[in-house]
C-alpha cells in the first residue's frame, strides 16, 4: 500500500498503541516560550519530576516581549513571565535564547533559522502555529498546557493519527503573488475548517518552486484551515537551507540520505486530495473576521450570505460591493511567524525603496528574530524602512496578537502580514486585513490596497 | 494526580446551562505563572461585585456551602476557550466532581487530565439531586459508577480508560512513564546524525 510522507514519519515515531486509538509518539524537538511554559514547569516541580531531554528542548521569548525599549519592560506580568522562563530553563537545563540574544525571536522563525527544524522530525510547541515547521517535511503541531508538561516529562505525546489530505497546487505563480496568496486563496475557496481532522501535505509544481520562506508561510496558515499540521516534501532547497546552520546535523551527508527517502509514494496514498490552480491567482486580502473571509484585490467585497458575514461587516465597518482598494487603512504591520523572515522584509523593502508612507499610514516593521534584524540592518533594508517613515522594531510576536504594548487602536484598520483577523486579535476593536508583505508594503505607500500585479514599471 | 475512588461530599447547585470557561475564569486571570491560586477567581464575575466585595446572593458565598466539593450544574458545561485554567480554578477551589447534562469536549478532556471527575447525568436525575440541602451529602462511587442521594442510586457512564486513571490517581504522565523502557529503547535506535 502506498504511503504518504506523514504516514512514514508517523510510523517511525510510534512507541506504543494501536492505529485508530491514541498512540504514544516520540518528540524530536520541543520548542517552548514564556506564555505556555510556566505551569508545565511548575507541574514538574510539584510532582518532583525531571525534564527528560533538555537537549531536545529549546526555549525563546516572543509572545509578550516589547518591541521597543526591550530591556525596560513596563508590563509587570510580561516581565514576570519572561523572568520565570529564565529561572525555569536554568533549573531544568534547557537552552534559552533570551532577549538581546541573536537567537531570540518568534519561536517558529527561530527553530528553522537555527537548523533545529529538520525533515523527518516530530516537532511540538505550546502554540498553534507550530505547523510552520512542516515546511521542512516534519510533522509539527501545537499542543495544550498539560501536553507541554507531558512532553517535558516523557519526550512523548499521545495522539490519534489524523487522516491525510494532499493539496495539489498546480500552475505557475503569477508575478507579485506569493505563498501567502496561495494559502489565503485556498482557505477562501475551501473554508476555515476543511482541514479539521486531517494532516495536510502541499505538493505540485507551484509548491516545488516556492522558497523555504514561502513554504513556511504556507504551512503556517494550515492551522487556519482547521488542520493541526501542514507539510511539504523535503527537497534540495530544504537541504541547502539547512546546510551549515548552527544545529544542522554534523553528519549532513547521512542526514540528507535519510531525508531524501521521505516522500509520498503517490497521490492515491492520501485519504483525500484537493486541487488548487494558481495560474490566475490574484493577491488576496481579507475583508472580514476570519481568514476565509478573503477576496482578490481586484474584486469588490462580497454580498452578505449569512449572519456571520453580517456580524463581520458590522465589526469591520465596511459594506458589501465596496472595492478592496477602497478599504480605509490607518496602519500597516509587517511581522509575525507568517511573514517576518528576511525574504519577506526584502520584498517589502524593494517596494518601499525611495518612497515614503502615505500620510494616513503608521507602520510597524517587526523582524522575526534578532538575526534577521541584524542582517536587515547590515544590508540596508532597515534604513529603507526608516527612510520611508516606518518604525523599525525589535523582534517578537508584536501586533500579531497584541499581547505586548503593540496594539492597533479600536476602530482602526490595519493591513497586516500576520495570520488571524479575529475580532480583537490585534487589539480590542482593531480591524485587520491580512495580505502578503508586498501587498502590505504597497498599501503603506499608496495609503490603500493596490493591485500590485498591475503596477509594474510605475 | 489525586486518586479518586469514592467521595462523600457536600454539593452546591449552579443550575445554569452553558457555563463557559470565561465565566469559570475570566481571561484577565490567565497571566499567572502557577497552576495554583486560581480558585479565588473561580466564577469571578458572579462571585464578586464590581467594587470587589463578595456578591452575597451568589451561592458560593453562602457560608453553608463553603465546604462543597461537588458541583451540580446544567447543560454544555465548560464551553468556549480551551483554557485549562478553568479546570485548575475548579480543583484549586476544592471541587472534585462536576455533574452536568453535558460537557464541551475540550473541557471534558482537560478535566480528565487534571483529576476533576466529570459526570454526565440526564435532566431528570439532576432535578432530583438539586433538592440536596446544605447539611446533606452525596456519595460518588467511581468503581460502581453511581451517585447516591437519599438511598437513590443514579448511574453514570465513563470511558474505562479514564475510570482507571482516576481510580489509580494517575495522570497521563504516570501512565506514560510505564512505557519508560520502550521510550529508552526507542531513543537508542532513533535516527541521529550528530
Ligand atoms: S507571531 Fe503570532 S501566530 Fe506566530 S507565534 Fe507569535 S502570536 Fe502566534
Amino acid at each position: 500500500m502506498s504511503q504518504t510522507l506523514f504516514d512514514k514519519i508517523w510510523q517511525t515515531h510510534v512507541i506504543a498503541g494501536e492505529l485508530g486509538s491514541a498512540q504514544l509518539i516520540y518528540v524530536d524537538l520541543h520548542l517552548i516560550h514564556e506564555v505556555t511554559s510556566p505551569q508545565p514547569f511548575d507541574g514538574l516541580r510539584q510532582a518532583n519530576r525531571r525534564l527528560r531531554r533538555p537537549d531536545l528542548t529549546f526555549a525563546t521569548m516572543d509572545h509578550n516581549v516589547p518591541t521597543k525599549d526591550i530591556f525596560n519592560i513596563q508590563d509587570q506580568m510580561s516581565r514576570l513571565q519572561m523572568d520565570t522562563l529564565v529561572k525555569n530553563t536554568q533549573e531544568f537545563g534547557v537552552p534559552l535564547a533570551s532577549i538581546g540574544d541573536d537567537k531570540q525571536g518568534i519561536v517558529h522563525v527561530v527553530g528553522p533559522e537555527r537548523g533545529l527544524t529538520q525533515p523527518g522530525k516530530v516537532i511540538v510547541c505550546g502554540d498553534s502555529h507550530t505547523a510552520t515547521h512542516g515546511a521542512f517535511g516534519a510533522i509539527a503541531f501545537g499542543i495544550g498546557t498539560s501536553e507541554v508538561e507531558h512532553v517535558m516529562a516523557t519526550q512523548t505525546i499521545w495522539q490519534v493519527k489524523p487522516k491525510t489530505m494532499g493539496i495539489k497546487v498546480t500552475g505557475q505563480l503569477p508575478k507579485n503573488t506569493y505563498a501567502k496568496d496561495i494559502i489565503m486563496g485556498i482557505i477562501a475557496q475551501y473554508g476555515v475548517s476543511f482541514g479539521t481532522g486531517y494532516a495536510i501535505e502541499f505538493f505540485g509544481e507551484a509548491i516545488k518552486s516556492l522558497s523555504m520562506a514561502g513554504r513556511m508561510t504556507l504551512c503556517n496558515m494550515s492551522i487556519e484551515a482547521g488542520s493541526k499540521t501542514g507539510m511539504v516534501q523535503p527537497d534540495q532547497k530544504t537541504f541547502d537551507y539547512l546546510a551549515g546552520r548552527e544545529f544542522a546535523p554534523k553528519n549532513f551527508a547521512a542526514a540528507k540520505a535519510y531525508w531524501t527517502q521521505l516522500a509520498t509514494d503517490d497521490e492515491t496514498a492520501f485519504d483525500q486530495v484537493l486541487t488548487f490552480d494558481v495560474t490566475h491567482l490574484k493577491p488576496m486580502v481579507t475583508w472580514g473576521t476570519n481568514p476565509g473571509m478573503a477576496t482578490a484585490v481586484d474584486q469588490t467585497l462580497p454580498a452578505v450570505k449569512d449572519d456571520n458575514d453580517q456580524a463581520a461587516y458590522d465589526y469591520i465597518g465596511l459594506q458589501p460591493g465596496m472595492p478592496v482598494t477602497a478599504i480605509p487603512l490607518d496602519y500597516i504591520f509587517i511581522g509575525s511567524c507568517t511573514n517576518s523572515r528576511y525574504e519577506d522584509l526584502e520584498i517589502a523593502a524593494q517596494i518601499m525603496a525611495g518612497k515614503h508612507l502615505a500620510p494616513n499610514i503608521q507602520a510597524w516593521i517587526v523582524p522575526g528574530s534578532r538575526a534577521i534584524r541584524n542582517r536587515a540592518i547590515a544590508t540596508g533594508i532597515a534604513k529603507i524602512f526608516e527612510d520611508a517613515g516606518c518604525e523599525w522594531r525589535e523582534p517578537g510576536c508584536s501586533a500579531c496578537l497584541a499581547m505586548n504594548p503593540d496594539k492597533i487602536p479600536a476602530g482602526k484598520h490595519v493591513a497586516s502580514t500576520s495570520n488571524r483577523n479575529f475580532i480583537g486579535r490585534q487589539g480590542a476593536g482593531s480591524r485587520t486585513h491580512l495580505a502578503s508583505p508586498a501587498m502590505v508594503a504597497a498599501a503603506g505607500i499608496a495609503g490603500h490596497f493596490v493591485d500590485i500585479t498591475l503596477d509594474e514599471g510605475e | 494526580m489525586q486518586a479518586f475512588v469514592k467521595t462523600v461530599g457536600q454539593a452546591v447547585v449552579i443550575p445554569d446551562d452553558s457555563i463557559n470557561t470565561d465565566i469559570l475564569l475570566p481571561k484577565q486571570f490567565l497571566k499567572n505563572i502557577l497552576k495554583t491560586g486560581f480558585g479565588q477567581h473561580l466564577f469571578y464575575d458572579w462571585r464578586y461585585l464590581s467594587d470587589g466585595a463578595p456578591n452575597l446572593d451568589f451561592v458560593l458565598n453562602h457560608p453553608e456551602h463553603a465546604g462543597a466539593t461537588i458541583l451540580i450544574t446544567g447543560e454544555n458545561f465548560g464551553s468556549g476557550s480551551s483554557r485549562e485554567h478553568a479546570v485548575w480554578a475548579l480543583t484549586d477551589y476544592g471541587f472534585r466532581v462536576v455533574i452536568a447534562g453535558s460537557f464541551s469536549d475540550i473541557f471534558y478532556m482537560n478535566a480528565t487530565k487534571n483529576g476533576l471527575l466529570p459526570i454526565v447525568l440526564p435532566a431528570a436525575d439532576r432535578q432530583q439531586l438539586r433538592q440536596i440541602g446544605p447539611n446533606e451529602s452525596l456519595i460518588v462511587d467511581l468503581p460502581a459508577q453511581t451517585v447516591t442521594y437519599q438511598n437513590h442510586h443514579y448511574h453514570f457512564d465513563i470511558n474505562p480508560q479514564w475510570k482507571e486513571k482516576f481510580i489509580h490517581g494517575e495522570d497521563d504522565i504516570d501512565v506514560t512513564l510505564k512505557y519508560a523502557d520502550a521510550i529508552t529503547a526507542y531513543e537508542q535506535q532513533r535516527p541521529q546524525f550528530n
